[in-house]
């Protein structure tokens, strides 16, 4: 039988780990607290990008569009509305998701290998919108002199008290991507991801439930760049690159697609190998190439996606016949799944 | 193998569906040539037909799967014709599709849940109380409820696929040849099952490539040839019927 923990257990631990997480910024030191900060903000926008790949199994690669959006409209909210960053932090996620349902709309129809060319391009365009468009956005200089909000008198500057801020939206966006994934919707994602004929005649409403997917990864996308603005202080173009975008997904097929612990464990092993081979120079890069491919070969479900994996920690749930390279499957990526066979009778 | 079949079955209940001069084509290919279909209430109405007769393609177009090029179908008086899938079945019309097409990287809980999905009206209680009914007309879905859907044999699949469907507590279930490719006991299994199905209440339109046991458990049937009705009739007439023997039965 399944092993199930104590709900009271559960509960502890938890808290035990919440209250850990707060005492962090006393324990270690300022720069490895810049290091979790850049941890805790990438593990948002690749949550974010597991609800769209791994939940609803689209293929996104221009998350960092979205993260590009929610970044500039806190930054200009901020620097020409002079809105405190409470108050905006939400329209910058709510302008993502409009924006991701600008995208979702015109591609419902697009699966695998063609939606991945038009997120690829839809995340560029938004790059270069943001390094021409100067009167708004301006330009090369990108924009500057964004301050850490103040917290009633305290002000959040600097990795260590900056952290709680991250820390407290990491928290939010886990406890309700759970509800949302353990809800219907959740199920109706599920549901698409693994048979949308099947889906479809369950009653699901593909287009439905593909643009609330859409809308609700680039709403915390967005969140995950409105936090970004303030903490840098500066933001220009450069950081929201397509190398970016393709370094989130690293992380979260590294982590493992469609769990939620994935995308963290998937950031937190990225970011240490990024950080601890720092001496490398740009060579460093080489070692997530090879981890990446080492883990296409030998776990392409992911460090959490299994349950043999000690990680995953749910002895029963077998994994083991999900084939190799999942994510460059011809299935999954050219959609052919359905090509091959016109069923008549 | 035989069962008496009740004398007025195919009077009782009135007209639950309605298919009327249903069009459908693929490209340039013609799969279904204007079909008209009847089903009652508490009915097991069967399709038979060899590949390529339309059958597939007549369920599809019911759910609307797939676009219709004329003809229109009514449930309940409703005109279902251009009602979108999800909207379909919230009126109580299942669709298990052909291939069985369940959820392989879902637990056989999670695949059932799945299925709650298109009837709205369903409270969390009753969806437990549906869960459990499943359970008892499927004890070996229970022993593996926490199992992934795909590690499930063929006929624990077509089992998990059918109870998906009753989960949403439908009117009508429509099935697309439940017996493809299962071994021969799994295939009585299911036939037993679908009996038991329409015991409960429901009603049931059957796709069968098995035309005996089809027509064995049918209060009414028809015969689909090159997107046409060629036949109709009540199961043992066909079973009877000497073309119907000589084409579909080989005796």
């Amino acid at each position: 039988m399944m092993y199930k923990m104590d709900a009271n257990v559960k509960k502890a631990i938890m808290l035990v780990t919440v209250i850990m997480m707060c005492m962090l910024p006393h324990i270690l030191s300022k720069s490895i607290m810049t290091i979790v900060c850049s941890i805790m903000g990438y593990l948002i926008i690749a949550g974010a990008l597991n609800v769209i790949n791994g939940y609803s199994g689209q293929m996104c690669f221009g998350i960092a569009g979205f993260y590009c959006v929610g970044a500039y409209t806190m930054a200009i909210l901020m620097n020409t509305f002079h809105v405190s960053f409470w108050i905006g932090i939400i329209p910058s996620g709510l302008f993502a998701a409009i924006i991701g349902a600008l995208i979702a709309i015109p591609t419902l129809k697009m699966k695998g290998m063609f939606m991945a060319m038009i997120t690829i391009g839809f995340s560029e365009v938004m790059r270069l919108i943001a390094l021409n468009w100067t009167s708004v956005t301006g330009g090369t200089m990108g924009i500057k002199g964004l301050k850490a909000p103040m917290f009633f008198g305290l002000k959040t500057s600097g990795a260590s008290r900056y952290y709680y801020i991250y820390l407290a939206t990491v928290l939010l966006f886990l406890f309700s991507t759970d509800r949302v994934i353990h809800s219907r919707i959740g199920r109706a994602w599920m549901a698409i991801r693994e048979d949308d004929m099947a889906a479809k005649s369950l009653g699901i409403s593909l287009n439905l439930y593909k643009i609330i997917n859409f809308m609700y990864g680039a709403f915390w996308a967005g969140i995950a760049g409105a936090l970004l603005a303030p903490y840098k202080t500066y933001i220009d173009s450069a950081y929201f690159t397509l190398d970016e975008g393709f370094n989130i997904l690293s992380m979260v097929i590294i982590g493992g697609q469609g769990t939620l612990a994935g995308p963290f464990i998937g950031v937190t092993v990225y970011q240490f190998l990024v950080e601890g081979l720092r001496f490398a120079g740009v060579w460093r890069y080489i070692a997530c190439a090879i981890l990446i491919i080492a883990m296409m070969w030998l776990r392409p479900q992911g460090l959490a996606g299994n349950s043999e994996s000690v990680l995953a920690g749910k002895k029963n749930r077998s994994r083991s016949f999900i084939k190799l390279p999942e994510v460059f499957s011809l299935d999954r990526t050219f959609g052919t799944r359905r090509l091959g066979k016109a069923n008549i009778g | 193998m035989e069962r008496a079949l009740p004398e007025v079955s195919h009077e009782w209940g009135e007209t639950m569906l309605k298919v009327n001069d249903l069009v459908v084509d693929y490209g340039y290919v013609h799969a279904v040539k204007g079909i008209d279909l009847e089903v009652n209430q508490g009915e097991i109405i069967t399709l038979i037909g060899a590949n390529g007769a339309g059958k597939t393609t007549t369920l599809k177009a019911i759910s609307n799967l797939i676009k219709k090029s004329s003809g229109s179908i009514t449930f309940q008086g409703e005109d279902l014709t251009n009602m979108s899938p999800h909207k379909i079945v919230e009126h109580g019309i299942c669709h298990v599709p052909e291939g069985r097409l369940i959820f392989p990287d879902l637990t056989v809980k999670e695949n059932l849940m799945t299925g709650t999905f298109g009837n709205k009206k369903l409270s969390g209680t009753e969806k437990d109380e549906l869960l459990e009914e499943m359970f008892e007309w499927f004890p070996r879905l229970k022993e593996r409820m926490n199992q992934l859907g795909g590690t499930l044999s063929g006929g624990e699949q077509q089992m998990l696929a059918i109870a998906r469907g009753l989960m949403m507590n439908p009117q009508i279930i429509m099935m697309d040849e439940p017996s493809l490719g299962l071994a021969p006991i799994i295939v009585e299994e299911i036939f037993e099952l679908i009996e038991k199905i329409r015991e409960s209440g429901k009603t049931v339109l059957l796709i069968e490539q098995n035309a005996s046991m089809a027509l064995n458990i049918a209060d009414r049937a028809y015969v689909l040839e090159n997107g046409r009705v060629t036949l109709s009739g009540t199961g043992k007439e066909l079973l009877d019927d000497p073309k119907v023997q000589a084409a579909y039965l080989g005796t």
